[in-house]
């Protein structure tokens, strides 16, 4: 199965000895491998407890995510039956059943959590802060105490979210919130001050994540060892830079417009409404505004967080891929040009989300050829992926197998996208599951696969340890087959007209007969659920009982690999050197192994050698 | 064991294509399968035109990934693997053939939208029929009356109706669609018909129904609780069929118990 073999002893590693138990030696040059536990609960500014906190509480809203997403799936699969479980406690007041306004509320809980709280904070918050000083060979982040608040402001934010369940049952407005129904206090049940709380959470969260990326750019700029320029940066570095960048750009214009509709809401301003409107018997508005302007502003930064929801994962997948085969990255230009590209057309495709908004036409026409470019960087690393892949010596381990199913789902979802980007088309499908297919096979398919691999890939550096590798792949495979029961079939869906944030389609004479593959559904869902218990039993298990290892198990380039593991505080025994790209595998160059670490010296003559004979 | 993933990835791709050909026996477009708009057509077509394209890169990276896994499966320890840093030749392949059909695909389908939303593109003579209003959580509907077109401001002859959007078939018709409160959708499936009502604004919406009948409606905007309630019908009867139906709708609710010709005032005397 897995042909790697934890390193000993390898010379340019440093590799040291397994049985050293090297467990309470503190103090030593080998730190004990849950030296970054212990620290959690601490207000740390080493980026490594930092992206340990991170990692760890988004691993925990997964799981809250994941819960809510089941009671979603229950309405759509057993409508306004007893909820099991949660049906005498939760929902006791309903019935037992889930309201609609409280369906509503899952719905919009369950993408802010999953967007806010899981997908952003684990690329940015954990990766990021993890693998960026570690992977330019720097002993810290540039700002350490801004990137400690990063950390602590989410958890205001959370508190936000989780306050937010008490007043009038939650926010309900979608995790898009159009106004007027998130804009009018009587609109909905949850558009009271459930829906405050919601804005300011999502405003906390946007200061945490602004924090981080100011952070990240400096420290990218400044902080790279003697010889990582900047095409010998690993992808995972410039996909978190230019990531950063996508950040600090477009985020501003949310908070702005947080900001408004907080301001609309409770002082009587009228940004986003316009006069004379009567909702749900309040006093008619005073108006002056225009709703349309909300969704601008808010797909303005939500189609760059989109990417900012996946640049990092592909960095990291990139990285493991040629890791994993063992060949250096494909076209690694390419790959760092592609990313810029997908990072500048998505400053200008938001207005695809809108196609069907009652915008100007015209504007609905550019919108849809910048979409339909943007496919074509995301087409660009996919053939890169495969060129990467072609020809190595594939390691099929759990990471490698969240990398591959990583590629196979961005092109499924990338392929969907480009029904969606056609304007005319999406007339049709704008609002039905086929957007949910889409989005769930680009931010579960691949980011959250890749997510997976990257857990397992640098665990070891996180704990000295190696996660069991049986048990991955077990998680593998079952999360695989039941992502794709759930979610591919709804294209299908799609097609069939099935609208979004419905809490009973059934009556409606069209869809009765989609029930069943909607119980078939959910039944995948549920194992898919269940099978992420896999994944923290190997995660927390694999902490105190997995196999030790040395400093570079994997054989892997990076200098993240020099450190001990868990690297101690400022990282690197000696500041490190860097004398090549990231991706050196199975060079000639390397003599009796196939890979070549970046501190590793080769000198000049032989390095032409080699790029003479054609490489 | 690597084998088996190569198997295994080759097989996931395997069954969701299977699972999309069967299934569209079952689950694909509501009603015979078929747009009944003119626009509605094009759009079908479109659509199959991009499943087909869609289908085909999908096969064939698939293809070629399951390729790649076995080889790098079967690849022997001895055997070296391929140094490779990239190939430009096949970068500018990869970025120019995909760059080609995808400019293809934004240029075809331009006048699709054009006629469907640019105003100075609808149909010469394209009747405005009804404003719809939505509200938390119906629509209502208001008609002009017989020979009168429709007015932005409420007329005291026009027709109401709630829920049931009647429209001839076989000639362009345009709603203007409203909202009275939030946001809402107005999506007709087998229609093809989608658009949001913004509070605020006024929007035309125009279509061609092909065939009569009654089509189901629903609204595609999450816009509060009830959101999933909104439930109405689009009924597209002949023209004769359609004015018959005004005739009747404006006696009903103008029907105030006061005999209408001088006959039936003579009439009612008698009775008493
Ligand atoms: C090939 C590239 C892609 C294209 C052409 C594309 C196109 C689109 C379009 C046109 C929509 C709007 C559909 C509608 O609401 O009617 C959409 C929605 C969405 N896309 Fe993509 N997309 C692409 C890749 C991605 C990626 C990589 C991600 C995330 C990592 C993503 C995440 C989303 C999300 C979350 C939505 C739905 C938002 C919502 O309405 O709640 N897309 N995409
Ligand atoms: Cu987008
Ligand atoms: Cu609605």
């Amino acid at each position: 199965m897995s042909t790697v073999t934890p390193d000993v002893g390898h010379p340019g590693a440093g590799g040291h000895d397994h049985d050293s138990h090297g467990h309470h030696g503190h103090g030593h040059a080998e730190p004990s491998p849950l030296s970054l536990l212990w620290q959690l609960p601490t207000f740390s500014c080493d980026h490594k407890v930092i992206g340990m906190q991170f990692l760890i509480t988004t691993l925990m809203m997964l799981m809250v995510g994941g819960a809510l997403a089941l009671g979603v799936r229950w309405q759509l699969a057993f409508p306004w039956e007893r909820m099991p479980i949660l049906g005498d406690t939760v929902f006791k007041g309903d019935g037992g059943q889930i309201a609609p306004e409280t369906y509503t509320m899952l719905v919009t809980m369950h993408a802010s959590v999953m967007i806010f709280l899981v997908i952003i904070p684990i690329l940015a918050g954990a990766f990021g802060n993890f693998l960026i000083p570690l992977q330019i060979g720097a002993d810290d982040m540039a700002f350490p105490l801004l990137n400690a608040l990063s950390y602590w402001f989410m958890w205001p934010a959370i508190a936000c979210f989780g306050a937010s369940f008490f007043f009038g049952g939650g926010p309900a407005g979608g995790w898009t919130s159009y106004p007027l129904l998130s804009a009018i206090q009587q609109a909905a049940p949850g558009s009271g001050f459930a829906q405050t709380l919601w804005l300011i959470g999502l405003t906390l969260i946007g200061v945490s994540s602004m924090m981080g990326s100011v952070n990240y750019m400096t420290t990218i700029i400044n902080m790279r060892a003697p010889g990582m320029t900047l095409f010998r940066m690993p992808l995972t570095i410039w996909s978190m830079f230019i990531t950063a960048i996508l950040q600090a750009f477009a985020l501003p214009v949310l908070t702005a417009a947080g900001f408004m509709l907080v301001a609309d809401r409770t002082l009587g301003t009228c940004f986003f409404i316009p006069s004379g409107i009567v909702v749900n018997n309040a006093a008619p508005t005073i108006g002056g505004g225009q709703p349309l302007l909300w969704q601008h502003l808010f797909w303005f930064y939500s189609h760059p967080a989109v990417y900012i929801m996946l640049l990092p994962a592909m960095g990291m997948v990139s990285d493991m891929l040629a890791c994993m085969s063992r060949k250096p990255i494909f076209g690694y230009k390419p790959m760092v040009y592609s990313l810029a590209a997908i990072a500048g057309l998505g400053f200008i495709v938001w207005g695809h989300h809108m196609f069907t908004s009652g915008m100007n036409p015209a504007l609905g026409m550019t919108f849809m050829v910048s979409t339909i470019l943007i496919a074509l960087p995301s087409a660009v690393k996919t053939f890169n992926w495969l060129g990467t892949m072609w020809g190595g010596r594939i390691q099929f381990n759990a990471v490698m197998l969240n990398c591959i199913a990583f590629v196979s789902m961005f092109i499924v979802g990338g392929l969907s996208g480009i029904f969606m980007a056609a304007v005319p088309v999406d007339i049709y499908i704008h609002d039905t599951y086929f957007i949910v297919a889409h989005f769930h096979y680009v931010l579960f398919g691949a980011t959250l696969f890749g997510c997976f691999g990257a857990i397992q890939f640098w665990f070891p550096k996180m704990f000295g340890r190696m996660m069991n590798d049986k048990l991955g792949q077990l998680h593998f495979a079952l999360t695989f087959i039941a992502f794709n029961c759930t979610f591919f079939p709804m294209h299908l869906l799609g097609v069939a007209g099935f609208p979004r944030r419905y809490a009973d389609p059934y009556h409606f004479p069209y869809l009765e007969h989609l029930l069943p593959l909607n119980q078939f559904m959910t039944c995948a869902a549920i194992v898919m659920g269940f099978s992420q218990f896999l994944l923290l039993a190997n995660f927390f298990g694999s902490m105190f009982f997995g196999k030790r290892c040395g400093r570079n198990p994997w054989n892997a380039n990076g200098l993240e690999w020099t450190t001990p593991s868990p690297p101690g505080h400022g990282n690197f025994d000696i500041p490190p050197v860097c004398y090549h790209g990231p991706y050196e595998y199975s060079s000639p160059l390397c003599h009796d192994t196939d890979f070549l670490p970046q501190t590793e010296y080769v000198p000049l003559s032989q390095r032409q050698a080699v790029a003479q004979a054609g490489h | 064991m690597g084998r088996f993933w190569a198997i295994f990835f080759s097989l996931a791709a395997v069954v969701t294509v299977g699972f999309t050909a069967i299934g569209a026996e079952y689950w694909w477009f509501p009603g015979d399968g078929h747009a009944h708009t003119t626009l509605g057509k094009k759009i079908d077509d479109l659509f199959y035109l991009i499943l087909i394209i869609v289908a085909v890169t999908y096969i064939g990276t698939h293809i070629v990934l399951g390729y790649v896994l076995w080889r790098g499966a079967e690849i022997r320890k001895d055997e070296k693997v391929w140094f490779s840093h990239g190939s430009h030749a096949l970068e500018v392949i990869w970025t120019i053939v995909p760059s080609g059909i995808l400019l293809f695909i934004a240029l075809y389908q331009m006048d699709v939208w054009r006629n469907y939303r640019v105003k100075a593109y609808f149909p010469k003579k394209t009747a405005a029929v009804a404003e719809v209003t939505a509200r938390q959580f119906e629509w209502r509907i208001r008609y002009p009356a017989r020979g009168k077109t429709l007015q932005p401001r409420p007329q005291p002859d026009d027709i109401y109706t709630v829920n049931d959007i009647r429209v001839p078939a076989g000639q362009p018709v345009s709603i203007s669609l409203r909202s009275d409160d939030v946001q809402h959708a107005i999506f007709v499936p087998e229609l093809r018909v989608k658009q949001d009502a913004v509070p605020g604004l006024v929007i035309p919406v125009w279509f061609e129904v092909t065939e009569t009948g009654t089509y189901d409606m629903v609204c595609a905007e999450l816009c509060g609780w009830g959101h999933y309630k909104m439930k109405a019908r689009v009924i597209a009867t002949s023209e004769e069929d359609f004015e018959a139906w005004k005739i009747n709708a404006a006696k009903e609710q103008f029907y105030d118990g006061v005999p209408a010709t001088p006959d039936a005032v003579a009439a009612k005397a008698d009775e008493k």
